[in-house]
């Protein structure tokens, strides 16, 4: 087995793991890791092509390379946006919880916010 | 292909058991180092593929920035977890979505093994036009220039996300400092490294802007590079987070994505489309676009770790 077919094995394996993680992990927070793992397995997908893809001189075809990086910057941009909303939620509210009740809000922001 | 070697078949059992600690770790600060891990492993796998490029970006973002901005969060929610974890879902629920999870993993597994082959691959076309900007890195080469559209969007993206922090400040906060103010000791270690390590981080992140050109690296790599330096001399509390509404702050952080879209609007105008590059021209012009760049990545990355500001404009 290649190289390439281990490590798209591997990026299988963090999409499935990331998802399981998504679903059923309650903490915000860990939602917003377990969505990070899932796209470093698609990612790595990408990779995995892009590496069957080489030729004329190139390990790979740049391409999907380009695209990942371009992913990855929009996938950290986007984290840190939920890491801002989350942690604006527990200054607001005092709890980081996706329940639909919403906690009752304390503190010395909820009057200002 | 060659066959995997033994180095490969570990690196890639540490990466996938990494990845199930990140799931299954009881303690969120333990799974965000576990991820920490993960990420900088992962630019090892990158570099086996072949994609240098995506390694550096990996390496800065996940074991770099990302990591700093997961590990302040746990920390900060530190005292919200023990409540949080109560409303775990129950064990039928759980097996559900473990079945779920694995037949998309053996969906994805089954489309890695059954590639067609040969694999459709652009690559022959990249190269075949890489003569037309005289750049030599084919990753630069579609980033600037094949496919810069999506790079442009891109960087619209980082800022749109920063905008995004930003309205989250409370409202006597609007237009304030970024997030806490730093103490650390000024003759402790990391004073110190914040003193050491600018000056050679500064010249490493142009530096690693620079050889994009014909090597791997590329204005984000380099861009996040400078913006670890500026957050690692705020977390020492040698240089404090500006406020949000200077001037020069939304000047630098529009300057990019504003250089970009006037050249490709000149291409738009004079060469008759959006962002074509005139013959022989093209690499002043992406290097251009690409040190505007530099700098307002570096600010947008570091703000945007920053966070939302929490205190008002008077230090």
């Amino acid at each position: 087995m290649s190289a390439a077919t281990i490590f798209g094995l591997c990026a299988a394996a963090a999409v499935g793991l990331g998802l399981y993680g998504l679903i059923t992990n309650p903490q915000p927070l860990r939602k917003i890791l377990a969505f990070n793992l899932l796209g470093s397995g698609v990612f790595l997908v990408f990779g995995v092509v892009a590496r069957r893809g080489a030729a004329s001189g190139f390990g790979g075809d740049p391409v999907p390379q380009a695209l990942v990086i371009t992913g990855i910057v929009v996938a950290f941009s986007a984290t840190a946006l939920a890491v801002a909303l989350l942690l604006r939620l527990f200054q607001a509210t005092g709890s980081a919880t996706l329940r639909a009740e919403a906690p009752p809000r304390t503190g010395s922001d909820a009057t200002a916010a | 292909m060659t066959t995997a070697s033994a180095l490969e078949m570990v690196l890639a059992a540490v990466v996938l058991g990494l990845a199930v600690w990140t799931i299954a770790a009881r303690d969120t600060f333990a799974a965000v180092a576990g991820f920490i891990a993960y990420g900088l492993l992962l630019a090892l796998v990158w570099v086996r593929l072949a994609a240098v490029d995506v390694a550096l970006t990996e390496a800065a973002i996940s074991g770099g920035l990302g990591g700093v901005l997961l590990l302040g969060a746990a920390a900060r929610l530190r005292s919200s977890e023990t409540l949080a974890s109560a409303e775990r879902p129950g064990g039928v629920l759980r097996l559900e979505v473990a079945l779920l999870s694995a037949a998309v993993a053996a969906a994805i597994a089954a489309a890695v093994l059954f590639l067609p082959d040969p694999v459709p691959t652009l690559a022959p076309a990249a190269a075949a036009n890489a003569g037309a900007t005289s750049l030599g890195n084919p990753v630069t080469n579609v980033l600037m220039a094949f496919r810069a559209m999506d790079t442009l969007l891109e960087k619209v993206v980082l800022l749109l996300a920063l905008v995004g922090v930003w309205s989250l400040a409370p409202d006597r906060f609007w237009g304030g400092r970024p997030g806490l103010l730093h103490y650390a000791d000024p003759q402790g270690v990391l004073a110190f490294l914040a003193r050491l390590l600018p000056p050679v981080g500064i010249v490493f992140g142009i530096y690693i802007l620079w050889v994009s050109a014909d090597h791997p690296g590329g204005a984000f790599q380099g861009g996040t590079v400078l913006a670890a330096m500026w957050l690692l001399a705020m977390m020492a509390g040698l240089a404090d987070a500006p406020p949000v509404s200077r001037r020069w702050l939304r000047l630098l952080l529009i300057a990019g994505p504003v250089v970009f879209l006037i050249v490709g609007l000149a291409g738009l105008w004079l060469w008759d489309a959006f962002l074509a590059y005139p013959a022989g021209h093209a690499k002043p012009l992406i290097l251009a676009i690409e040190f505007a760049m530099v700098l307002t990545i570096a600010v947008t990355l570091g703000l945007l770790l920053a966070g939302a500001p929490e205190r008002s404009a008077e230090p």
